[in-house]
């Protein structure tokens, strides 16, 4: 344990690219707000870098990004670079959508572990989402 | 109301909408009911039973399976192949960039150029597409909304370059702006100037391409966002009456585009209440026309109807599932009555499909329509008690919540103040939780679940389709003529200021490969860009 801050997990739930399917992250938002985790969903089609300039104002402790397009690997990359550049790599990012099988393994390497496909339960999110969260250590034992 | 008959305990039967039904149906059920005022026999008003007299015995629906991806060249190639393979129809999948009116050299389409569609960005991008496919003899679909102008004048200026007559196509532009800002989202402009945009291709086509049908009021995103049954009935054919009035207040009389409207459903799992969603909407369909705008022309109150199998249920997990999930959804829609249907490939929780489980999906079709025997009978399910029942309850809960649009002063406002949205995201949210809590089962992921085994072949859409399309639109900008782009997108934006019909602007400007971007940039200029409050 490093430091001990006594606020809920902060998540910054994200629709990035042109895609408008949002039933996902809506549903994943309300999910982990009844978990007690504070969410802001950022709303439709932001840019990586409007994403990212989102989790450094609200201070987040967690980036969902929910992607149904197809263009996870042109986002996720530059999510994670300027996040980086931002000094925010203890953020953890995750990401949900339809994803191919092959995509995975490449997202792990940019150290996004948590990449859910439909059919993940919302628990499974809530639990992976406590015990990745590295900024935010008073839920994690 | 639940009637059926019910002993305690009972109460935790319900659909996958959260109704709770019965444990067995009777004639007490139907009391209320009665045969030629409610049902009608086939072909007859208020045609709940359906359209036809003949049913599917004078033609079976049409087997119109929904494709697009990548480049225009590789999209014409699964083309051929469908209608090699017995397809009856074309229905074109645009990628996202096209759908938001952004050309593939827009920073907001980096990623995204072919990838859940085809990318089409000019007139030469058209002519690709349908090159070899004789635009007289197929009917095709476009599933397009917020560009749907720009992109149907392209076709018509193809189908001219080639020689065939307007009065000669056929076919089905989607064009369906309300359910974007309900559900789907893909919206340019405010909803006001988007309605303008859809009453111009209601009384072009009146005029000028009299077999084409300019709307498919949609109710598959509304359920796909999450949506249930019921509310998917009541808001879609909600939307389509805010169509029909806008059409009125445009000045065109009901009985001239009315019969070029059509619809598009969601075939999703639940199987009898599906089956009663379509009858029940052909039904409230035909009274609304009727009783509220006063339509006399048949062909103003027959609810016509697409529908596709529902994506939402497809699962990641044992993909093989979803060809057994396909399948029933596909029959309940061929016993309610549809005209067109579209069937998912067994690989769409993971990616577009493989052309082998596009080729299954329609498989999938042609057993129901050739081997099951369930074509043979018109509206075999009418007369069941519970069937009857169902059918009666949605048709009960529309007009109830037709009432409740009606008092916020139609669909229009009602999107302006976020009530259907804030309706299907609170369904969403019901529904995920029943899943979670193992009230709601799906097989292979929370029942019988198992280890995954190997891995399903997919399409992979790599960047070099985006690459190619990128060449190709940097050499139709190189070979067009700019001053003549320029005026054609000067009258557009004059046109838009003004009262004309933004159609014969659109279709002038597509002849000059004007760019969907830029055309829809040209309305912009207008018309402002919408941007939605979000509601969880």
């Amino acid at each position: 344990m490093e430091t001990a801050r006594p606020r809920p997990i902060r998540v910054i739930v994200a629709k990035p690219g042109l895609d408008g399917h949002d039933r996902g992250a809506k549903v994943i938002a309300r999910a982990l707000r009844d978990a007690g985790m504070e969410v802001i969903y950022t709303g439709l089609r932001q840019t990586p870098e409007q994403i990212v300039t989102a989790a450094l104002q609200e201070d987040a402790d967690v980036i969902g990004l929910s992607i149904l397009s197809g263009a996870h690997m042109h986002i996720c990359p530059r999510v994670v670079e300027l996040l980086k550049q931002q000094g925010l790599d203890d953020v953890l990012t995750v990401v949900g959508g339809i994803i191919p099988d092959v995509d995975i393994p490449r997202l792990n390497a940019l150290g996004i572990e948590g990449v859910f496909l439909p059919g993940t339960s919302m628990q499974h999110i809530v639990d992976f989402i406590r015990t990745h969260t590295r900024r935010h250590v008073d839920t994690v034992e | 109301m639940t009637r059926g008959v019910n002993v305690p305990g009972d109460h935790s039967f319900t659909t996958i909408s959260g109704r709770t039904v019965g444990r067995v149906y009777s004639a007490d059920d139907l009391q209320d009911i009665d045969y030629a005022r409610d049902l009608g026999g086939p072909g007859e008003f208020p045609y709940t039973r359906g359209i036809h007299r003949s049913g599917y015995r004078g033609k079976l629906w049409t087997m119109r399976q929904f494709a697009g991806f990548g480049t225009p060249e590789e999209t014409n190639t699964r083309y051929r192949a469908l209608l090699a393979a017995g397809g009856t129809g074309l229905s074109v999948a645009f990628d996202l960039p096209t759908l938001m009116g952004r050309d593939p050299d827009h920073e907001l389409s980096q990623g995204e150029v072919g990838k859940c569609g085809v990318s089409v960005a000019s007139l030469a991008d058209m002519e690709t597409l349908f090159e070899g496919i004789d635009l007289g003899a197929i009917t095709c679909s476009m599933t397009i909304n917020g560009p749907a102008s720009m992109i149907f004048a392209m076709y018509l200026v193809v189908a001219e370059k080639r020689g065939v007559d307007w009065t000669r196509l056929s076919g089905t532009l989607q064009n369906d702006i309300l359910k974007e800002f309900i559900a789907q989202k893909e919206y340019i402009y405010p909803p006001r100037p988007s309605m303008r945009l859809v009453t111009d291709v209601f009384s072009f086509c009146a005029e000028r391409v009299p077999r084409w049908n300019t709307i498919s009021v949609s109710g598959y995103h509304i359920r796909e966002a999450g949506s249930t049954a019921s509310q998917e009935l009541a808001f879609t054919l909600r939307d389509g009456i805010e169509y029909v009035q806008y059409g009125i207040d445009s000045g065109l009389d009901v009985d001239t585009f009315a019969p070029r409207m059509s619809f598009f459903f969601n075939a999703h799992s639940d199987f009898f209440e599906e089956i009663a969603k379509y009858r029940a909407a052909r039904a409230l369909w035909a009274h609304a026309m009727r009783e509220r705008f006063g339509a006399r022309e048949p062909r103003s109150l027959m609810l016509r109807f697409h529908a596709q199998t529902a994506g939402v249920s497809l699962t990641a997990q044992q993909p093989y599932n979803n060809v057994v999930r396909t399948a029933l959804q596909a029959l309940s829609a061929v016993l309610g009555g549809a005209q067109s249907l579209h069937t998912n490939s067994l690989d769409e929780a993971l990616s577009l499909p493989t052309e082998e489980a596009a080729t299954l999906a329609l498989r999938t079709q042609q057993i129901i329509a050739h081997e099951t025997g369930v074509v043979d009978e018109v509206d075999p399910l009418g007369g069941s008690y519970f069937l009857e029942r169902l059918t009666a309850d949605l048709r009960e809960e529309a007009e109830a919540s037709f009432a409740v649009i009606d008092a916020m002063g139609g669909m229009v406002p009602a999107i302006e103040r976020g009530y259907p949205q804030a309706e299907i995201a609170d369904s969403a949210y019901r529904f995920q939780r029943e899943v979670e809590s193992r009230e709601r089962r799906i097989v292979g992921v929370n029942e019988a679940v198992s280890e995954a085994t190997g891995t399903t072949p997919i399409l992979y859409i790599d960047e070099s389709a985006a690459e190619r399309q990128l060449a190709r639109l940097a050499e139709v900008r190189k070979r067009r003529n700019p001053a003549l782009v320029a005026r054609t997108l000067d009258r557009l934006r004059e046109g838009a200021l003004g009262a004309a019909n933004t159609m014969p602007l659109l279709i002038d400007a597509a002849r000059a490969y004007a760019t969907v971007g830029e055309m829809c940039d040209a309305l912009r200029d207008v018309w402002g860009e919408y941007v939605e409050t979000p509601v969880i």
